[in-house]
């Protein structure tokens, strides 16, 4: 036995261990120098511990003298791997390149925020069932008003800045008259929602433009009433402004609904609290809605009796505008990248 | 509308919410409450101030010094500079240390060398109205010192209301009560002035007479029913400060207590009515008819009008003297020296009162409210509250009888409404019983129908304020809804059946062209369609009624709007701008083959881009080209390749097509720069690309290149479907073929002529080295091509590829006067 109660085995097992983190611990070439001599050297460790050979029992001697070569071939191995690693280090310092330098790109591109908007309110009421529909931009003032229950020389009509293109042609001051259009070419059960640029004869300015885009709903088939009405709406406001949300449906006009409802949602930017956005109420109009009413199902064919249906409406210029913070809708229409490139994703 | 919450409980004592629950219910059950403003708040230190003497200031002669009795031991000196003190009257008065509403404290100060100890007020001031031209004369024989917020019957809160057009029976303190009272109409209560008129009726149906006063209704379709009352010996002067506070809490400027009562009835019945001065009436007489072309009236306001027959006038025997339905005339107006009145209380035609005031581009209070449809039945009522409120306020007498011509009040109108009907379009199970219970605090009487006919049924009685806008079962079941409250239905999901109409093709499409062009590194934008005269095709669509000049027509094509979108971007500063845009484009069809109503007018989707600047953003490691015409060529070529499936062919400026029968055409003349692309499918142009020229839009001097494209969107397929196709596992055969070509024979003859000669085992065929040099000695111009071969069945060898190329530069030297490069 060796003195100190260490058998030499075990103290070559612990050159090892020592020998392999000194080694893998060198930073560059001269601590792994260092740590070789060390180590493996001629007076190293491990030449020391087999100096001590001559105290092993002979009958152990076979044993670990092949043990003291392994440990020698493993630190050998190490040292040569870590040397290699060090060189490729050095390597890479050495060519000079400044990795902090910023790459090549391409351009980016992006959709216009307002588009966002229509799309992912689309694709909400795409889940009800709702398919995309579109119509003209010009219309005939049948389809803008009559066929909607508007009379042109009523005062409803008033709230209609309209553009004329003659006397009976008018560029559409809503998407409304589309709904005229599907349900003469179509049976139900009808469910489309059709976002279009509507027209109307307000100066341009901070919150005003003359064309702006729309986006139309309408549900028309048996049996659909307004509490079916209410339940898709709600749907759509939890699934679009968050599952938190709201709403309130308040009584107002549409000549082509009836029963007729604003929609209100708990304000998005203070939660209900109350901010500028809200004028402190805390809810947002985001739309105006209500059961068709019978006049629009007279003037395109369908019977009022056997069928209802709910109809919507709502800007989504407006909503973008609320939900990015763009202060001036002409911001919208400015075409200007350092805006866009601001909703690229 | 303007609602004073003192006023409405003064019509129903029983409303007691605060206004902030008031605005929410009606904004709930009826119409949107826009605004809740507190009125006569901080009029805490505001008292009554009698002006004992006022003599102008020595030093200033715009200023007036006044002694003012204001409670206080002694008068106090105060400056004043308002054109209107009157000696002896009394006006709001703050003494020093005194605050107004808006928080400012007055001192006493000096002005022009005299101290003035306080401050006389305007109506501005207090925040009691806008009138800002002078102090706000009070009525006489208020105590000087006491307070004026008592003394005005404040404070008070203003309701803004926005009153929808079938609402119009709340734009009136009664309307609004009968929707928020407890017991609804049956809470409502018109306290008496102290005076009462019953008078006797004189009926006639055109014409009838009362004090001397003959009144005829010429044309009975647009005057239904003329009620007059002969009111003599007022004194026309201000008017009590309650009436006053009413009217300015309800947004109402005070006048004189004759126009102030009319107005007051206005506001708290709905009728509009009008006093004129009788002894300014020829005849005395009045006759309601249609203008006759060339008469001329000067209305209230001063304006001179001439008429023509779509107007209808209130006229005496000689003259036209007020505008029905609209405005009194200014000769017939009441003034200080007015002693007898006519008092008209009438109900015009709403059609013919959107006429009248139309014709004359006025819209008044009255216009208003006749346009939407007045109560007929009330205007008994109407007349005798306003002769007693005159009588209380102006003193004088009624004579005992009241005129009444025209057709009889209408009979409230019956509706038939199905509960079954009730259920189906709301989803509600109510029960005739609650459907009454609804009904009845808004006037409506609902009674089950004796012998049904059909499905039982009730019979609901309108009232008559809301005849124009309930004349259906459909307008009595939104009554329920509203009634019940829209708060209160339940929220079911119901199974829905899929919709039987498919999705327009446009979306697919218009979501394919963002999808390739953001790719291309392209923002999208979206323009107003209205442009200049100087952006547009001669034929192009005119607004009949534009906003303005540079707005006046509809854009023909996309492209030079977008150059506009790109002047933007440049003059802040930036060099590289790409956007596309997707919208419609109009057109004049005079051959009229447009769609049917429309036949004039064309319009089609398009899709317009344009390029500028560096190719990709700058990079540190190089220089980077300008994008330039390859670029936009080659984004035409994705656009018909990956989009239209249609052909690209190059395009002299001058040899577009004609336009397409029926369909817009392309504008390039305003634009495109000597050669450009066009996108064909067979023989209809559908887009064209090219370079802008330099004069299309200003540039600063540091600017690239602009490019731009513009094609239809109905071109993009969307019902392609993909197959797969195996790749073959042999390996391709790259051979390149240097061609000196003369001047004149265009690369892509060249290209056919190879693909003509070359057998199935070419695959791929493309130019990848142009060179025009000395080197050729003006021989034309060597293209260099690319070509590789494949099989789909075994790997080529090099002289069966050696042979394919053979055979290509056989063909091509036949057909065509091209050469070999000998490298």
């Amino acid at each position: 036995m060796a003195s100190g109660g260490v058998s030499l085995a075990d103290r070559l097992q612990e050159i090892r261990d020592e020998a392999l983190a000194d080694i893998a611990a060198a930073g560059d070439a001269e601590e792994l120098e260092a740590a070789r001599v060390r180590w493996l050297g001629r007076s190293g460790a491990l030449a020391g511990a087999l100096s001590g050979m001559r105290g092993v029992d002979p009958a152990d001697r076979p044993a670990t003298g092949r043990l003291a070569n392994e440990v020698k071939g493993v630190l050998e191995a190490a040292y040569e791997g870590r040397e290699a690693e060090l060189a490729a280090d050095d390597e890479s310092e050495g060519s000079g390149v400044d990795l902090t330098l910023p790459g090549r790109r391409v351009w980016a591109g992006g959709a216009h925020p307002v588009t966002q908007v229509i799309d992912e309110i689309c694709e909400i009421f795409g889940e009800l069932g709702f398919n995309r529909a579109a119509g003209p931009e010009i219309e005939t003032d049948w389809h803008n008003f009559t066929a909607l229950g508007i009379p042109l020389d009523h005062p409803a009509a008033d709230e209609h800045d309209t553009f004329w293109l003659d006397d009976h042609v008018v560029l559409r001051t809503h998407t409304s008259p589309v709904q005229a259009r599907v349900m003469q070419e179509s049976e139900p059960p009808i469910r489309v929602v059709v976002p279009g640029l509507c027209y109307r004869r307000d100066p341009f300015d901070a919150s005003h433009a003359p064309a702006f885009e729309q986006i139309e709903g309408l549900a028309v088939d048996e049996g659909i009433d307004f509490v079916e009405f209410r339940a898709a709406i709600d749907f759509f406001v939890r699934r679009f402004f968050g599952s938190g949300t709201r709403t309130r449906f308040r009584a107002s006009y549409f000549p082509f609904t009836e029963p007729s409802a604003e929609v209100d949602v708990t304000c998005f930017l203070c939660d209900g609290r109350g901010c500028s956005a809200c004028k402190r109420t805390g809810w947002i109009e985001i739309m105006g809605s209500g059961m068709v009413d019978p006049v629009v199902f007279e003037e395109c064919g369908l019977d009022p009796e056997r069928y209802t249906g709910y109809a919507f409406g709502m800007g989504p210029a407006r909503i973008a505008m609320l939900r990015y913070r763009i202060p001036d809708i002409r911001l919208l229409y400015e075409g200007d990248v350092g805006f866009l490139e601001q909703f690229a994703r | 509308m303007n609602i004073s919450v003192a006023w409405l409980r003064a019509v129903a004592p029983a409303i007691d919410d605060t206004p902030a629950e008031l605005a929410r219910r009606l904004s709930l059950q009826a119409v949107a409450v826009d605004l809740i403003e507190p009125l006569g708040q901080g009029l805490d230190d505001v008292v009554v101030g009698r002006v004992l003497s006022a003599a102008p200031h020595p030093d200033a002669d715009r200023l007036t010094l006044c002694r003012v009795e204001a409670g206080t031991d002694e008068p106090l000196e105060v400056v004043c500079g308002a054109p209107n003190v009157v000696e002896g009257a009394s006006y709001p008065f703050v003494p020093p240390g005194g605050t107004l509403p808006g928080g400012m404290t007055i001192e006493k100060r000096k002005i022009r060398g005299i101290v003035s100890h306080g401050m006389l007020c305007s109506e501005q001031e207090l925040e009691l109205g806008r009138d800002a031209a002078g102090i706000l004369r009070l009525a006489d024989g208020l105590e000087p010192g006491t307070p004026l917020a008592g003394a005005l019957g404040l404070p008070d809160t203003r309701l803004v209301l926005d009153v929808t057009p079938n609402r119009v029976d709340l734009a009136s303190h009664v309307g609004v009560a009968r929707e928020l009272a407890p017991r609804g109409v049956d809470g409502i209560e018109l306290r008496s002035f102290g005076t009462s008129w019953v008078p006797e009726w004189a009926d006639g149906s055109e014409s009838a007479e009362t004090g001397g006063v003959r009144v005829t209704i010429e044309d009975d379709e647009r005057c239904f029913r003329y009620l007059a009352a002969v009111v003599r010996g007022v004194r026309v002067g201000p008017s009590p400060d309650w009436l006053r506070a009413r009217l300015r809490a309800a947004g109402a400027r005070p006048v004189n207590n004759v126009v102030d009562a009319t107005n007051y009835v206005l506001l708290e019945l709905n009728q509009p009515l009008h006093a004129f001065d009788l002894a300014k009436l020829a005849g005395p007489e009045i006759r309601v008819r249609a203008a006759e072309r060339g008469e001329s009236l000067t209305t209230l306001d001063g304006h001179a009008h001439e008429l023509s027959e779509a107007a209808t006038v209130i006229a005496d025997a000689a003259r036209p003297v007020a505008l029905a339905g609209v405005m009194g005339g200014e000769e017939s107006e009441v003034t200080e020296s007015t002693t007898d009145l006519l008092l008209e209380c009438a109900a015009f035609d709403p059609r013919a009162t959107r006429r009248t005031a139309a014709a004359t581009e006025l819209a008044t209070d009255a216009s208003y409210r006749f346009e939407r449809g007045i109560d007929e039945a009330g205007l008994e009522a109407a007349l005798v509250r306003c002769v007693e409120l005159i009588v209380a306020v102006a003193g004088g007498a009624a004579e005992p009888a009241a005129l009444r011509v025209g057709r009889a009040a209408p009979a409230p109108a019956t509706v038939r409404l199905r509960p079954g009907r009730v259920r189906k379009l709301l989803g509600l199970r109510l029960s005739p019983g609650q459907i009454a219970e609804l009904l009845r605090p808004i006037g409506f009487e609902a009674a089950p129908e004796e012998e049904p006919a059909g499905d039982p049924a009730l019979l609901v009685r309108v009232p008559t304020w809301r005849s124009s806008d309930v004349t259906r079962e459909v307008d009595v079941i939104e009554e329920i809804a509203r009634r019940y409250g829209y708060e209160r239905f339940p929220q079911e999901s119901r199974s829905i059946r899929p919709s039987s109409v498919p999705a327009s093709p446009t979306w697919a499409r218009r979501r394919d062209v963002r999808r390739l062009l953001e790719g291309q590194g392209l923002y999208e934008t979206r323009g107003l369609p209205m442009v200049s005269e100087e952006r547009v095709r001669p034929d192009r669509v005119e607004l009949r009624n534009p906003l303005s000049a540079t707005e006046s027509v509809l854009r023909t094509d996309l492209v030079p709007p977008l150059l506009d979108r790109v002047g933007h971007n440049l003059d802040r500063g930036r060099r590289a701008v790409r956007l596309f845009e997707i919208g419609t484009v109009f057109a004049a069809d005079p051959s009229g083959r447009g769609p049917a109503g429309r036949e004039t007018y064309l319009e089609e989707l398009r899709v317009g881009i344009v390029l500028t600047g560096g190719r990709a953003p700058e990079h540190w490691s190089g220089p980077v080209p300008d994008v330039d015409l390859w670029d936009v060529r080659g984004l035409a070529e994705d656009v018909c390749e990956r989009l239209t499936g249609c052909e690209l062919r190059p395009l002299g400026a001058h040899d577009l097509p004609a336009g397409e029968p029926g369909r817009p055409g392309f504008g390039v003349g305003g634009w495109l720069d000597g050669d450009g692309f066009a996108m064909f499918e067979e023989d209809r142009l559908i887009g064209v690309a090219g370079r802008v020229r330099d004069d299309a839009l200003d540039t600063p001097p540091w600017a690239a290149s602009v490019f731009a494209a513009e094609f239809r969107l109905d071109t993009v397929r969307v019902s392609r479907m993909a197959r797969y196709e195996p790749r073959p596992p042999y390996p391709a055969v790259t051979r390149d073929l240097a061609l000196l070509v003369p001047d004149g024979l265009a690369a892509g003859r060249i290209e056919q002529a190879v693909r003509t000669g070359a057998p199935d085992e070419l695959v791929a065929l493309r130019p990848f080295d142009v060179y025009e040099g000395d080197a050729l000695d003006g021989a034309g111009r060597s293209i260099a091509w690319r070509l590789v071969f494949r099989s789909p069945d075994r790997t080529l060898t090099d002289g069966e590829v050696d042979g394919y190329v053979g055979r290509i530069v056989s063909h091509l030297t036949e057909e065509l006067d091209v050469r070999i490069r000998d490298s």
